[in-house]
């Protein structure tokens, strides 16, 4: 993957003409974001695709450093901002409702910010400002797009933190982020990002900070939420039971590469990549009882300065030697469809994959 | 909050109680310890050759010949309440706060602070904005493009203004602008009576001053930014797609400056205390000023009052700051 | 809790365990309060309860898991078990020997006894020392020359830990996370200690990582004798590595039993909430008729916990007498201690009392509007607390 000469430089030339603009709501085409530090070119994100309905929800899983994050980021343009942004190497295209971002203009893409598209975080205690109240920085978020005066926002602040589930929205309008606890301070950060009835809303592990229970009332909040505005939804996350309980469709992510996608169903009954069994593996069940040990991934995650050569897994995969030859060492694999919507990059034939899976690894969950 | 600001004055009378004792101690106490009788101390005041009636005269005026305790308590009673002094055929009464006569002039040394006192004030308040702006201004360009032409520039001007001396940088700018090219003013002029040549007179100083302090003001708003800017709220305020403009300004200059205020505010205190060298370079009756003279003339009470002057603006910009980060960071106002 | 209604539990739970194990740690009544200090005079006007009278024991050899939301005290119980905080009330005995007050003097030979393994596996290494340094700081600290000589053994010790003896002398910052927290785990074990106490060892680590570890702390368990108690948020991994579990709510325990009771019936009503609540790993789950419970709002503050039972401000169950009478942790069936008044899969402790509270009705009064809604799909207030029938 050598394309990288067209990209770089290529951020102000539209890559693409509006003419072979997709159908799907949001569509990620060949998104490569990489960042040039002193020890090397970080590749975070090398060659991602996917698309998202309104209506759905596709949730991105993947291990720290994997590239999730950096993805919902590049979505929302904000890796070119600040004082790092003139450094990164963004190419590939990104396409919201029939319009490319990647090669937009950044005044353009930021009017899309926060009115097309909004974002919620996984430490909402730092993600919102100290020094402002919540009714503070939701009239804010509101007025960015809206011409409307401060009270008229105020009473939209009140009556979006009363949507999320925030007892007496009008006194706590006026309260500041660290007098509300975590569940609190993570509902006014949906409601923030919603002010402006966003139809992609993108939730960067958007519970890990939270408790369990805390964490099944914002979920439910997602959920309704989604429902009553219809808006396409991207959950990035770690947590596969999460994953199971909200995604219409699921990405996992290695190494800055999609590795297997696919419908819920798909991924959880029939996964086709080995690092899909490893992460289901790894994780131990709430709801069954086993004395097995677990089957974890071995070794660690890759660097994303040295990729590893071929298919970026193999280091880590148990069953690298099986496809003939050193082909998992030389070719990188690309996404095939597996099956109707399903897709995989792995080179294994499809019988080894089916027979390691029913006979090898579903007994053992 | 209002239990805070209470603990807090509380704090600061103490702290300047201490202060008194601490200064008089060093004034009455160590010399005494150090094996000088009553009698030596008293002719130290005098001068040269003093009969014996001037130094029994002195030292009963000093209240020398007293335990040391009644000392104190004279001492702080004069500050409090004021005292009279019995000097042979007339008393003297010294209205409160009582810092003594000079021994050098027989002046009150009250006088003397607060008609000084304006000076100074013009003299670090003109400083203060100046540094505050342009080193606030440098800081924040500095730590929006790090690393850039303008960033290591200034950085490096920065660098040469913390390192110069004030002697240097003073008694250059003073060379060029008032003597060499006379543009500014050299004796100065109060405020209240003409403006603008108070102005004139006092721009190289502010300049000398500024440039010294600027230089750790952009230093210090510069990696407060650099911190700032980073934070998750700022990733947040730019994802509600509010111009990058009204983010530095709005949501990373707020966070990065509240440190400031700290820093800031003892800053000036101390410079309320007298610009030892800066008045002197610049020849500006100030506190300061006053205080260099009443070392070169071994005259204690000025300098037992300068001191205790400086300790109460430190002490006072101490609980400003204190109280003032309060208003600026909510989360203080709880606990 | 009465004393012989104690004591006749502890014989019970003893018998009930399939081998009869010695007690390794006693705990009772043991509390920690924090002082909070207000107004002119910094005087003490309450205290923040973080854990107010727990009873329990850890037998040897087994893994005891503490779960609990954040806040409900399950860390400073482990800081105050290992001695690093000072009780403010109760009782530890250790061995049989009561550690309660020991001074530093005192805790120095227990130290190399109970060591304990912390989250961060970032901020619990030093960075200017070697791995060598770290992991042989305890022989150091406690003069102890193991045989063979210092090295040797560190290098054993990272050997057993899955980590090459060549790391020696490399720093911290070369590490990954999980790789961290085996050097933490190795440093622990160091003084082959009788009792590890983890506080929340695997939270920061990635899932796959998280298993390496979680395999490790089992087979170095078995391999060495080691008994454990693992505090931990995350219920699925407790399920996985704990023999009995103890489930804490804002400084008390409110189920204490073996795992399989625990997970299969459990009987404190929060018990069976914060189960519900662990999203499953399995798609499919959500067609079926699981029942799942939605507490309401957030955990009450620690520094004036709710009267009674603590629970029974966000309980969909509780009557009169969980606001004014505080349940005892009772042993209900062999190996299952609850303190409840109306437990779940088991006969209701107060029968007299049925008049629900306001807060339980509102609860109660949900489940068939819940269901209601079900049809039209989107009408929730997720506010209110729920028995919810998921679709």
């Amino acid at each position: 993957m050598t394309e990288l000469s067209k990209t770089g430089a290529a951020m102000g030339e539209p890559t693409s003409s509006p003419s072979n603009a997709p159908d799907a709501f949001l569509a990620v085409r060949d998104l490569k974001v990489h960042f040039p530090t002193d020890d090397g070119l970080v590749k975070s994100v090398d060659g991602l695709s996917f698309e998202v309905e309104k209506g759905k929800t596709l949730c991105i899983v993947g291990e720290s450093g994997s590239g999730k994050s950096v993805t919902s980021l590049a979505i929302m343009g904000l890796h070119r901002l600040g004082a790092r942004g003139k450094n990164v190497q963004m190419s590939g295209e990104i396409w919201l409702d029939g319009q490319e971002l990647v090669s937009a203009d950044p005044d353009e893409v930021r009017r899309l910010r926060g009115r097309e598209m909004a974002m919620i975080f996984q430490d909402p205690l730092s993600a919102m400002h100290p020094y402002y109240t919540v009714g503070n920085q939701i009239v804010e978020a509101y007025r960015v797009h809206h011409d409307v005066n401060k009270k008229t926002a105020r009473k939209r602040a009140v009556e979006m933190l009363d949507r999320v589930g925030i007892p007496e929205p009008d006194k706590r309008v006026d309260n500041y982020p660290h007098e509300f606890s975590g569940g609190m301070r993570q509902r006014a950060m949906i409601a923030m990002a919603l002010v402006n009835n966003p139809e992609l809303l993108i939730a960067d592990e958007p519970t890990t900070a939270l408790d369990v229970t805390v964490q099944a009332q914002i979920l439910d909040l997602i959920r309704d939420l989604q429902k009553e505005f219809g808006s396409a939804v991207i959950l990035i996350t770690h947590d596969l039971g999460v994953v199971a309980e909200i995604a219409d469709d699921v990405l996992v992510m290695y190494g800055g590469r999609c590795v297997e996608r696919g419908t819920v169903d798909d991924v959880f009954e029939r996964p086709q990549h080995p690092y899909t069994w490893g992460l289901l593996g790894s994780m131990p069940r709430i709801d069954r009882e086993t004395s097995e040990r677990l089957i974890p991934v071995k070794g660690q995650p890759p660097s994303l300065i040295n990729v590893p050569s071929g298919c970026a897994f193999h280091p880590r995969c148990p069953y690298a030697d099986l496809p003939k030859g050193d082909v998992t060492r030389t070719v990188r694999p690309e996404l095939q469809p597996v099956g109707s919507g399903h897709f995989s990059a792995c080179h294994l034939s499809p019988e080894d994959r089916t027979r390691i899976w029913t006979e090898e690894i579903a007994p053992k969950l | 909050m209002i239990s805070y600001i209470l603990r807090r004055t509380v704090a600061a009378v103490i702290l300047l109680l201490v202060v008194t004792a601490v200064t008089f101690a060093i004034f009455f106490l160590l010399p005494r310890m150090a094996g000088q009788t009553a009698d030596q101390l008293a002719q130290q005041y005098i001068g040269k050759s003093p009969t014996k009636a001037d130094i029994a005269a002195v030292k009963q005026n000093l209240g020398l010949d007293q335990p040391l305790y009644v000392q104190y308590w004279h001492f702080i009673k004069g500050i409090v309440a004021g005292a009279t002094y019995d000097l042979g055929p007339t008393t003297a009464h010294c209205n409160a706060p009582c810092f003594g006569y000079s021994f050098k002039n027989h002046v009150e040394v009250w006088p003397q602070l607060t008609s000084r006192l304006p000076v100074t004030l013009s003299l670090a308040a003109g400083a203060a904005v100046l540094w505050l702006v342009s080193g606030v201004l440098i800081g924040v360009i500095s730590a929006l493009k790090p690393r850039s032409f303008f960033d290591r520039t200034f950085m490096g001007v920065a660098l040469a203004g913390v390192s110069l001396p004030m002697f240097f940088t003073g008694n250059l700018a003073l060379l060029l602008f008032t003597f060499q090219w006379p543009i500014f003013g050299r004796t100065y002029v109060p405020f209240t009576e003409n403006p603008a040549q108070w102005a004139n007179t006092l721009f190289p100083a502010w300049c000398s001053l500024a440039l010294l302090y600027s230089a750790i003001y952009a230093r210090l708003t510069r990696s407060g930014m650099l911190e700032t800017m980073n934070e998750d709220f700022i990733r947040t305020a730019r994802a509600k797609g509010l111009r990058e403009r009204k983010v530095v300004a709005r949501h990373g200059l707020r966070a990065a400056l509240t440190p400031i205020i700290t820093v800031f505010g003892m800053d000036l205190g101390l410079l309320l205390g007298g610009a030892v060298i800066t008045e002197t370079v610049f020849s500006l009756p100030g506190i300061g000023q006053y205080a260099v003279q009443g070392i070169t003339d071994n005259d204690l009470p000025p300098i037992l009052g300068v001191t205790l002057l400086a300790a109460l603006f430190v002490v006072i910009a101490n609980l400003l700051v204190d109280l003032l980060y309060a208003a600026a960071d909510p989360r203080v106002r709880l606990s | 809790m009465s004393e012989t209604n104690k004591t006749e539990a502890v014989k019970v739970g003893a018998a009930a365990a399939s081998d009869e194990r010695e007690v390794l740690l006693r705990v009772e009544g043991l509390q920690k309060h924090f002082p909070i200090r207000k107004g002119v005079l910094q005087r003490q006007v309450g205290a923040v309860k973080a854990v107010d009278g727990i009873d329990f024991e850890v037998r040897k050899g087994e893994t005891l898991g503490v779960v609990g939301e954040s806040g409900c005290g399950k860390s400073t119980m482990g800081r105050v078990i290992t001695r690093l905080q000072d009780p403010t009330g109760g009782t530890i005995h250790f061995e049989g020997k009561d550690i309660t007050r020991l001074n530093t003097a005192g805790m120095r030979p227990l130290r190399r006894d109970i060591q304990m393994i912390f989250q961060d596996p970032y901020g619990s290494l030093n960075p200017r020392h070697t791995i060598g340094g770290i992991v042989s700081a305890p022989f150091r600290l406690q003069g102890v020359e193991p045989e063979g000589g210092v090295k040797k053994e560190v290098q054993r010790l990272l050997e057993l830990v899955g980590l090459s003896p060549e790391h020696y002398n490399r720093y911290p910052h070369e590490f990954s996370g999980g790789q961290r927290q085996r050097i933490g785990i190795a440093r622990a074990l160091a003084l082959k200690p009788k009792l590890v106490v983890a506080d929340e060892p695997v939270s920061a680590l990635d899932v796959s990582i998280q298993a390496q570890v979680v395999n490790l702390m089992d087979d170095l368990q078995q391999e060495l004798g080691l008994t454990y108690v693992i505090i931990a948020h995350d219920l699925s991994v407790v399920r996985h590595v704990s023999d009995r579990i103890a489930v804490m709510y804002l400084g008390k325990i409110v189920e204490l039993a073996d795992r399989t009771s625990l997970y299969e019936a459990p009987m404190h009503p929060y018990t069976k909430a914060l189960m519900s609540a662990v999203p499953v790993p399995d798609p499919k789950r959500r067609g079926a008729k699981s029942e799942r419970i939605l507490l309401r709002g957030d955990v009450p503050s620690p520094i004036s916990p709710p009267s009674g039972c603590r629970f029974h401000t966000r309980c969909w169950k509780a009557t009169e007498v969980c606001r004014t009478t505080e349940p005892p942790l009772a042993e209900l069936r062999p190996g299952q201690r609850v303190a409840c008044h109306h437990p779940e899969n088991f006969e209701d402790q107060q029968p007299q009392d049925t008049v629900l509270l306001s807060v339980a009705k509102e609860a109660a009064e949900l489940v068939p509007t819940e269901e209601a809604a079900e049809a039209d799909g989107s009408e929730e207030n997720p506010e209110a607390s729920a028995t919810d029938d998921k679709k």
